[in-house]
């Protein structure tokens, strides 16, 4: 909506982007001059708006808009978006552009695409083979069957055991048979449903059950409760819990993420000097300043830590000259702002709070400061402010005002006194502000104040430098002259008026530096540390400038002062080429002079500079969607760190699309605003961060938690412990099914091919029912390979999921022929044992039944690791189950095998069996296993021998068994 | 009321450690001094087991004889399906064999079979007799002449009825012919009321008949038969000679060749065994687990050699990757 006029004499209103850019201060936008005046209720107003086509950069627009013959230029700051609300304007007219689904917040949307996690859609392929293998033996069953039939065409008619012809009616006809091609069809088809638990459809269903279990787990893992906000972890996707033990890229969003959203004034180094609120005294901290006007109270909403000497210095007034510095620059911060104060009511009618509301919330931070020492802003119109100094109120004209651009990343002030003094007020980023201040002056307070602003900016705080001036009355007649020109000049007026201010902003006189801590929110420093060492990359995207977004980079520890910083900011497509092919150069250079280039993206300190990308907003309009992606996917690889600032939402799926896309590794969004819900939906794995800003991230994400740093406990502890427990699970599915079927198969081959089964039919049904179903169910919810503890302690066990360690193909068919080996073990020794003998069928039959199920949870015994109460029962519950169940079906009379479970359990023969079966079929595993385990031990195996070695040697006596460890001797 | 409040906690805490997933649990890792230890017991285990099941197959004495086709006479044997088929024949056969050990022995029968017709049987017929009416299962042999057969099915249908008599220097061996079938079958599985009926009255027969005054509890060799064999190369028990034969003794066989394999090229022979606690002769569980407890031994050696001369010492955090790569660079 293109802004005509509001109810601000000044044609600004003030607009919240929450929903779209996730940033809760207020923003200006302003009604053009030509249009104010009009007031479509009296009037006409008739023009022409000519404007881009509907997309969806929110912070781009370019507009013409023809009134009363003029023409008049309009841009981002003319518009309201959809989704925007209105801040302390009581109305707005304007004319809609853009409209329903062409609105920049629709086109921000992206559906809701549907997850799979990718080690099912892995599971799906080997599916494919198996049911290709499925496929192969029942054509192998039906040739072999085509073949004994064609043998035996002229004996069929008397074969006793195959009868072609029915002989009890009077007349021959066929009985059952319907021709050599027919038959074999049938063979065929029949063969599919006697193998069809080759196809682990219950592997499905107990994928599910074990995803339930292990969302119980992460829901009620009390590491993961949010004691401020009394949240739980949700889950609210259950088919991707696996996925979180294989995330390489994070891609997080910085406010309400990463940050609390609240700036806080940390320090100011004044004169020279530095003030850091350290130790606070508690007695004025308890209410803060406040001012007492008409009987009323007045005070500031947030409270502001305040540093005791330099209240004094404050208290003191302007006498000393110390005092005068002070009084100046906590003007400059009241003042040097566009800070709108509101005044609320409060329960308390003597009481009022005074709410500071305004587009930076670094000025808020500044201002709610300076309320904290005395320097109460009061009022603020476009023509002056009020502002309470120390309980007196006074009023100072704002003559003119240049308000923060980038490039200059400054803005100024120019105050008329009371006394008709007029000075300028800048405050502005370190590096523009030294070059602007008169060095002549002073060297030691700057040269000090820089050194103040070095230690500030260490410990991760944002800096302001404000500097000051007193303009001679030729001076400000000049500038006042200029910045009349300017202020109404039609073509170029942001130049015009750029050129003013660095006019005027120079040789200023420095008062001092401020330092503002964004807070982060707690742990993220360590959390975001950790991720990396672990190997994943994480990317900030934020809606944020570029300094802020820098700032708290280094306030998270997400940048180093050792990392080369390759910033990216074009306005044009090429350009945009042009940078990217540098920055690419100099990365490789800088990536290659170190030598190895470290795949875990893990900076070893010596040697290697890891290089952090910046890249804003608007480079990415042109960089998305074109060739450049593939290029700047090359830079973003060699770099450690990216950052994106100033990007929309759509934007940041954008760049989550351009990962997705070239690599088939997994990607994490974590979010908190409706800003993050498309990034959320894009990822392969999208994270809540259920926080203050709505409910849009939590509905539109998989896993919805508290605070920034629960990814810590969810990713290494949970993702890990899922990602192994869902992959072993699998291969052991695929394993059990194919065995049975396999020993069914064998069988088929001494029965011509007519698939009869020896293993009765109520045993080929409970088979994956009963028999073998609980353990895998129990030990994919219950195992836990390594300790949290251990898992938290070495970040760098997370590499297991990157590395496919749990399941990959090579795993898949080893398994497989290690089940080929079992099946024919099971098999074939009692077929050998037995051969020539009395032996009925249904008694082989329950000794295979019994061999296979015995076999199946063995094997499972053998590769739990973690073994509690629970798994013993399953595991051991499981075959004690199996007899029953064998023993119950052998007792029905009706049933064939009558009672043959007890005649074939009394021979020896049985017992000698079964045993050598299981270990015969077990020993070529365990040999592998342990050969592996020995010889090529994996980190976490390393890691699991380390935490019982620790475990038993705490518990012995302490010195005595410390040494071996350390004295070893290290290769 | 203390101890109510303890066990309240102690529930509590339990449930606390179940949902932190940090119940006790054991861990056992595989150090090599298990893993040796596992394969020496497992040598230990199996050799002796191995060599005792070899023993024991080794005392069993076993006399196969095939007769199928030495008992067609000589001009008979160009078309042996119609010499089967034609009644009028006599099927008589003598055969010489000459037994080595003393014991007592088993008769079987060794055939070849198609386990196709498995399925055509009605368990619940031979239980309960003509109470119970629904044989479908049985097809094609459910009914004859619109009366139905008990037992029907194929399988009975298909009932092997040749018969052996044992002479030792002329005078007749006994052989015992009851208690050859389980007798859970006797007593729960075959009708002690249940009489056959309709028996073999069809076209075409299959094999033997059975004498419809005794009721199908008693009658043993269908009850062996109905057991249907596992494997295509099968023996049924025919009954236990209960004398005692001695080395060198020759027993005439005289036998009536009355079941028809000619037609699918089956083969008949008469099995003499003698039986051990392990069951018949059979060399291979012996041999396998003598295999396997060697494997094993030998295994546990190699283990041991390579843990003596490459060590990898347990547990030491210093073989992780990230930490190795740290010492070399």
């Amino acid at each position: 909506m293109v802004l005509l006029s509001t109810s601000e004499p000044t044609g600004v209103a003030y607009v919240q982007t929450t929903n779209l850019d996730g940033e809760s201060n207020l923003k200006t936008r302003y009604a053009k001059q030509e249009t104010l005046q009009k007031i479509p209720e009296k009037e006409n107003v008739s023009g022409l708006i000519k404007c881009e086509k509907p997309n969806r950069n929110i912070y781009g627009f370019q507009a013409n808009m023809e009134v009363d013959g003029k023409q008049v230029s309009l841009g981002p700051s003319n518009i309201i978006l959809r989704g925007c609300e209105l801040k302390n304007t009581t109305w707005a007219v304007g004319v809609a552009v853009y409209a329903g689904s062409e609105t920049k917040a629709m086109l921000n949307n992206s559906g809701a695409p549907s997850k799979r996690s990718r080690l099912e859609t892995h599971m799906n392929l080997e599916i494919i083979f198996l049911s290709l293998f499925l496929v192969a033996l029942c054509t192998v069953v039906s040739v072999c069957a085509a073949v004994w039939l064609r043998r035996h065409r002229d004996e069929l008619d008397y074969l006793p055991f195959y009868r072609r012809k029915d002989f009890s009616e009077d007349e021959e006809k066929n009985y059952n048979y319907y021709g050599w091609g027919l038959e074999i069809f049938f063979t065929f088809l029949m063969s599919v449903i006697v193998f069809q638990i080759m196809i682990p459809i219950s592997l499905y269903i107990s994928m599910e059950l074990v995803r339930v279990g292990q969302a119980y787990f992460m829901i009620r893992d009390a590491e993961m409760y949010d004691e401020s906000s009394n949240t739980r972890f949700q889950c609210r996707a259950l088919n991707i819990n696996e996925d979180l033990g294989q995330i390489k890229y994070v891609f997080s969003d910085k406010t309400g993420t990463l940050t609390e959203n609240m700036m806080e004034f940390q320090c100011a180094s004044i004169w020279g000097v530095d003030f850091n609120g350290g130790k606070a005294t508690s007695q004025d901290q308890k209410d803060g300043y406040f001012v007492q006007a008409d009987g009323q109270v007045l005070r500031p909403k947030m409270v502001v830590k305040t540093d005791p000497e330099l209240l004094q210095y404050v208290r003191n007034g302007k006498e000393t000259k110390e005092g005068s510095y002070v009084h100046d620059f906590f003007l400059a911060l009241a003042a040097c702002n566009t800070i709108v104060p509101i005044i609320v009511d409060t329960p308390d009618p003597t009481l009022k709070l005074i709410d500071y509301q305004g587009e930076s919330p670094d000025e808020q931070a500044l201002v709610y400061a300076a309320a904290a020492y005395g320097f109460m802003l009061i009022e603020r119109t476009s023509g002056h402010i009020v502002i309470d100094i120390q309980g007196e109120r006074k009023r100072f004209n704002v003559l003119g005002l240049h308000e923060f651009d980038s490039d200059r990343k400054r803005m100024s002030v120019i105050l008329g006194f009371p006394n008709q003094s007029v000075k300028v007020f800048v405050k502005g980023a370190d590096t523009t502000m030294f070059s602007v201040i008169d060095r002549s002056l002073n060297t030691s307070i700057i040269r000090a104040t820089e050194a103040h602003l070095q230690s500030y900016s260490s410990i991760g705080l944002r800096t302001l430098v404000i500097g000051m001036r007193e303009l001679s009355t030729s001076e400000f007649e000049e500038w006042h002259s200029a910045f009349e020109v300017a202020s109404t000049a039609l073509m170029g007026r942001a130049r015009l008026l750029r050129k003013i201010a660095s006019n005027i902003e120079s040789n200023l006189c420095i008062l001092g530096a401020s330092g503002i801590e964004d807070k982060l929110q707690q742990g993220v420093p360590e959390a975001i540390e950790s991720l990396r060492t672990a190997g994943i990359k994480v990317w900030v995207l934020t809606g944020d400038k570029q300094e802020t977004a820098i700032s708290i980079g280094y306030s998270s520890k997400l940048l180093t002062s050792k990392m080369t910083q390759v910033i990216v900011n074009s306005n044009s497509k090429e350009s945009c080429r042009k940078s990217l092919e540098d920055a690419i150069i100099m990365s490789k250079k800088l990536t290659t002079t170190s030598g190895t280039t470290n795949e875990t993206g893990r900076t070893l300190g010596t040697g290697s500079t890891p290089v952090a990308l910046i890249i804003d907003g608007t480079s990415l309009v042109y960089i998305l969607d074109s060739e450049l992606e593939e290029r700047l996917f090359e830079l973003a690889c060699n770099c450690s760190v990216v950052l994106c600032c100033r990007v929309a939402p759509l934007q940041k799926a954008g760049i989550i699309s351009l990962v997705k896309k070239r690599t088939s590794d997994m990607t994490l969004a974590i979010g908190d605003g409706a800003n993050d819900v498309s990034m959320i939906q894009m990822a392969d794995v999208g994270v809540g961060i259920s926080g203050q800003e709505g409910r849009q991230a939590v509905m539109a994400s998989d896993f919805a938690m508290g605070q920034f740093r629960f990814l810590v406990p969810l990713l290494f502890v949970h993702g890990h412990w899922n990602y192994q427990r869902m992959g072993y699970m699998i291969l052991y599915n695929f394993y059990r099914n194919a065995v049975f079927v396999l020993v069914l198969f064998w069988y088929v081959l001494f029965t011509c091919f007519t698939l009869t089964t020896a293993i009765n039919e109520w045993s080929s049904v409970l088979y994956s029912v009963i028999y073998t179903s609980v353990p895998t169910i129990v030990v994919g919810i219950l195992d836990k390979d390594l300790s949290r503890l251990t898992l938290l302690k070495h970040p760098q066990l997370y590499g297991a999921g990157h590395r496919d360690e749990c399941y990959n193909r090579t795993l898949f068919w080893i398994t497989m022929l290690d089940t080929l080996y079992q099946s024919v073990v099971v098999f074939f020794i009692p077929l050998l044992a037995y051969w020539g003998s009395t032996i009925d069928a249904a008694s082989i039959g329950d000794l295979w039944t019994l061999a296979v199920v015995i076999l199946v949870n063995l094997h499972l015994a053998m590769d739990v690791i973690h073994w509690n109460w629970i798994t013993h029962a399953a595991i051991w519950g499981s075959i004690i189950a199996t007899f029953i169940c064998v023993i119950v079906i052998d007792a029905i009379p009706s049933l064939v095998g009558y009672w043959a479970i007890f005649e074939i359990a009394k021979t020896r023969l049985f017992w000698f069996c079964l045993l050598a079966i299981i270990v015969t079929a077990l020993i070529p595993r365990f040999v592998v296993k342990v050969l592996y385990q020995f010889y090529a031990p994996c980190d976490v195996q390393i890691a699991r021998e380390a935490e019982k070695f620790w475990a038993q040697s705490q518990s012995a006596a302490v010195e005595v068994e410390m040494s071996p460890i350390l004295d070893h001797p290290r290769r | 009321m203390d101890t109510d409040r303890e066990r309240h906690r102690a529930r509590e805490t339990a449930f606390y450690l179940f949902t932190q997933q940090s119940l006790p649990a054991c861990k056992p890792v595989l150090t090599p001094g298990w893993v040796i230890a596992i394969f020496l017991f497992m040598g230990v285990i199996f050799i002796p087991v191995g060599l005792i099941s070899l023993r024991a197959s080794h005392c069993v004495v076993e006399i196969v004889d095939r007769y199928d086709i030495d008992c067609v006479p000589e001009p008979s044997r160009m078309d042996k399906v119609s010499y089967i088929q034609d009644d009028s024949i006599p099927k008589n056969c003598s055969h010489f064999m000459k037994y080595i050990n003393p014991s007592w022995i088993d008769a079987e029968v060794n055939s070849y079979s198609l386990q196709m017709y498995v399925k055509s049987r009605s368990d619940k017929q031979l239980l309960d007799g003509q109470k119970y009416h629904d044989t479908s299962s049985c097809q094609p042999v459910e009914s004859n002449n619109n009366r139905p057969i008990v037992p029907c099915g194929l399988i009975a249908w298909s009932l092997f009825n040749d018969t052996f008599e044992f002479i030792r220097e002329g005078a007749e061996l006994k052989v015992n012919r009851k208690n050859i079938a389980w007798k859970s079958d006797r007593g729960h599985k075959f009708g002690k009321n249940v009489y056959p009926f309709n028996f073999q009255n069809g076209t075409l027969i299959g094999g033997g008949k059975l004498n419809p005054e005794i009721p199908l509890s008693d009658q043993e060799d269908l009850i062996v038969w109905m057991r249907t064999s596992a494997l295509p190369s099968f023996r049924k028990l025919y009954g236990r000679i209960e004398e005692d034969l001695d080395v060198d003794d020759v027993v005439v066989v005289n036998l009536m060749n009355n079941y028809n394999t000619y037609s699918f090229g089956g083969k008949k022979k008469l099995v003499l065994s003698t039986s051990s606690w392990l069951g018949g002769k059979n060399d291979f569980l012996g041999h396998a687990c003598v295999f396997v407890g060697c494997s094993s031994l030998t295994l546990a050696i190699i283990f041991m050699l390579l843990h003596v001369k490459y060590r990898r010492p347990y547990g030491d955090m210093s073989y992780l990757p990230w930490n190795r790569k740290s010492f070399s660079g």
